[in-house]
Order: structure tokens, then sequence, then C-alpha cells
């Protein structure tokens, strides 16, 4: 008999990163050489992500230079209507070397982000950026793609919703609360 | 992740998830008051089912939100689509639906209460709501795939496109298009 063809089974080791970390390409935050990594999949007008944020300060400040973070886009916008432009502007930012002063003031801001020309000329304002580049940038949609790169390979790692965190490669289904955070990124693999 | 028991030719008397291979059993539930959904309504396209114990709970609106925004992504594969199934009834369905913005169809099993759960395997008795499973069903009408999750895990979407990929590889490697 000649059934359909078997998808693969997952990996008993569960969800795990399928794109690796690359310094040539992602948001990295932190020493290269550390030896414990954090990948966010972020939407940054979720207030989960939101509620995060300050989170991942604190792991960042207790685990110093062990610690290297990276943030990637995962925005659902057909339920935060604004996620897009916030992630487009945030890389827009990086362009000019300011992509974690805009990945910082959106979350710090994430109320004010259902105006998003006034949001444009607040952030620009607030991290020294050339407004009119990231104006230009953002009516091209330059970064639609990258987004979109992040978006999907975060699906193929099994990112079930925002945030979602890989620590050391597999993907965390526990809390994000300090103390769960800080043990998961310490126990060994 | 758990596959259970044996596929089973006829019926399902058990409630083993049914499994690749296994006839895709028809049924017929209310999307709306006045309209009902039919497995037959998809012949010819692939179909995703998505088994859920409820409405409005934390876990099912993130995967539901999840699978909603990936609907592009699953029609680049001869035009798949997508349902949710619950217990819930087709008002609740219809809130919900309208609060999460979602574009696909939520069918109510809720009269006989979970009937079609229970044809699938995707019921618990003990609390008397749909299992969290996922299916991918072929154009025939042929379960391709089936995933039965921990309930209180969302399973996101990597199965049911790697299901995809494998029904169509023809389609896998190409790039969706963005925007």
């Amino acid at each position: 008999m000649s059934g359909p063809p078997r998808a693969p089974r997952r990996s008993l080791a569960g969800p795990h990163l399928t794109i690796p970390v690359d310094p040539n390409h992602d948001h990295i935050l932190g020493s290269p050489s550390a030896h414990m990594t954090l990948v966010e999949y972020g939407d940054y007008e979720c207030p989960f992500c939101g509620e995060a944020y300050p989170i991942v300060k604190q792991v960042q400040a207790t685990l110093g230079s062990q610690l290297r973070f990276v943030f990637r886009n995962f925005p659902l916008t057909e339920m935060h209507p604004n996620a897009q432009f916030a992630a487009e502007l945030a890389e827009a930012g990086g362009v000019q070397g300011k992509f974690w002063e805009l990945h910082d003031f959106i979350y710090e801001h994430q109320s004010e982000l259902s105006d998003p020309r006034r949001f444009t000329l607040l952030a620009s304002k607030a991290t020294n950026l050339e407004v009119e580049m990231v104006r230009r940038q953002l009516a091209e949609h330059a970064y639609l793609r990258r987004i979109r790169e992040d978006f999907m390979g975060g699906v193929h790692s099994g990112v079930n919703g925002t945030p979602t965190f890989y620590i050391n490669g597999l993907r965390h289904d526990g809390g994000f609360e300090l103390p769960t955070m800080i043990e998961a990124l310490r126990s060994p693999r | 992740m758990t596959r259970l028991g044996t596929p089973r030719p006829h019926g399902n008397q058990g409630h083993h998830l049914l499994l690749p291979g296994d006839k895709a059993p028809n049924f017929s539930l209310n999307a709306t008051p006045d309209q009902k959904v039919s497995l037959k309504d998809f012949r010819n396209h692939p179909l995703i089912m998505a088994f859920y114990p409820a409405d409005w709970s934390p876990v099912c609106s993130d995967q539901l939100v999840l699978l909603n925004q990936l609907l592009p992504e699953f029609r680049r594969y001869h035009e798949a689509a997508l349902v949710g199934i619950s217990v819930d009834g087709v008002w609740c369905h219809l809130a919900f639906a309208r609060e999460r913005q979602l574009h696909f169809p939520l069918l109510a099993d809720f009269e006989p209460k979970g009937s079609v759960s229970r044809m699938y395997g995707s019921y618990q008795e003990s609390v008397g709501e749909s299992s969290r499973s996922l299916f991918v069903i072929d154009e025939k009408g042929v379960i391709c795939w089936s995933y039965l999750s921990p309930v209180g895990v969302n399973p996101g979407a990597d199965g049911i496109l790697a299901a995809l990929d494998t029904m169509h590889p023809e389609i896998a490697g190409q790039v969706a298009k963005t925007g």
C-alpha cells in the first residue's frame, strides 16, 4: 500500500534554533565569545514582550560577559498593526548603528506606537538618527525582506508566540521570570 | 510528542489519534449559525485541521494567532486551507474570531458534543474538551501528518510546514513573496 509520504518527525530534544546565530547578520549584544546565548523572537507591539524587556536587561546585568543576547523579529501583524512598522524602524536605526538604542526606545514607549509618524520623529530625536533617511527607508519598506526572513526562520524553529526564547539553541518553554531564565541559561545542555 | 496506537481502518472507537495514511473522516460542522463546513469543501486542496481545547484560553489564543498569521504561507501549497475546531458554540467562536482577527473558520464541535474530535481521536473525555492536535490532510482526503501536543504546549507551526513541504517538495524550496 502506498500511503502519503511521511513528514519528518520532530527531534525528541524539542524545537531548536534552525538558523544559527550569525554575527554578520544578527543583532547581538554582549561578547561574541560568550558561552551562553539567549535568542529572543519578539514583536515590538506585544505586551508580553514589553514585560520581558526589563527582565532580559536584568539577565544581561546578572550574567555580564558570559552572555550574548540576540534579537530577531517576529511581528504578529494581524494582531499588532504597528509591529511591522516598529520592526522596520529598529532595522532602519540599525543601519545607522543604533539598533539597540531603537530596540530599547520602542519597548520603553510601546504605548505610543499607535501614531507611527509621530513615533518616528520621537525615536529619531531620542536616538540621534537622521530622520529623513529613516523616513525614506520606512516608505520604501527597505527591511521587509530581512524581517520576513527572521519571521519564517522563527516559524521553522518552532516559535509559537511572542516572546519565544531560545537558550543555547533550544526553545525555552518555561516562564521568563528572572530566576527561571538564569537557571535555564546556567544549566548544562 | 506522543503518537498513540495504530491506524484503524473503520471508525475510531478507541479514540486514538488518527495517523498518516488514515482516511480523514468526513465532518459537517457549523462555522456560523447558518453555515456548515464539510471535509468535502476542501477536496483538491490540502487542509490543516487544528483541534484545540477552548476559545479564549491563553495557549489557544497564541496558537491560533500564529496560524492566522501564516495563512498566506499555507496558501502557497496549492491553496491549503486551515480550520480550527473546538467544542465551543458558534456564537463563542464568532466573538473569539472577531476579537483575535482570525481569517479562517472556527468549527463548532458542539452537538453532539465532541463527536468529530472523537472520530479524529482528539478528545479528552475527562474534561470534555478537544485535545490540542494538528492534522495535515492531502488533496484526496488522506491524513499526511498528525501530531498530538501536550495540552499546555503550543505546538507552533514548524510541523505543519514540514508536512506541507513533504507533500509538495516542488514548492518547499521556493521563497514566499513578501508584502
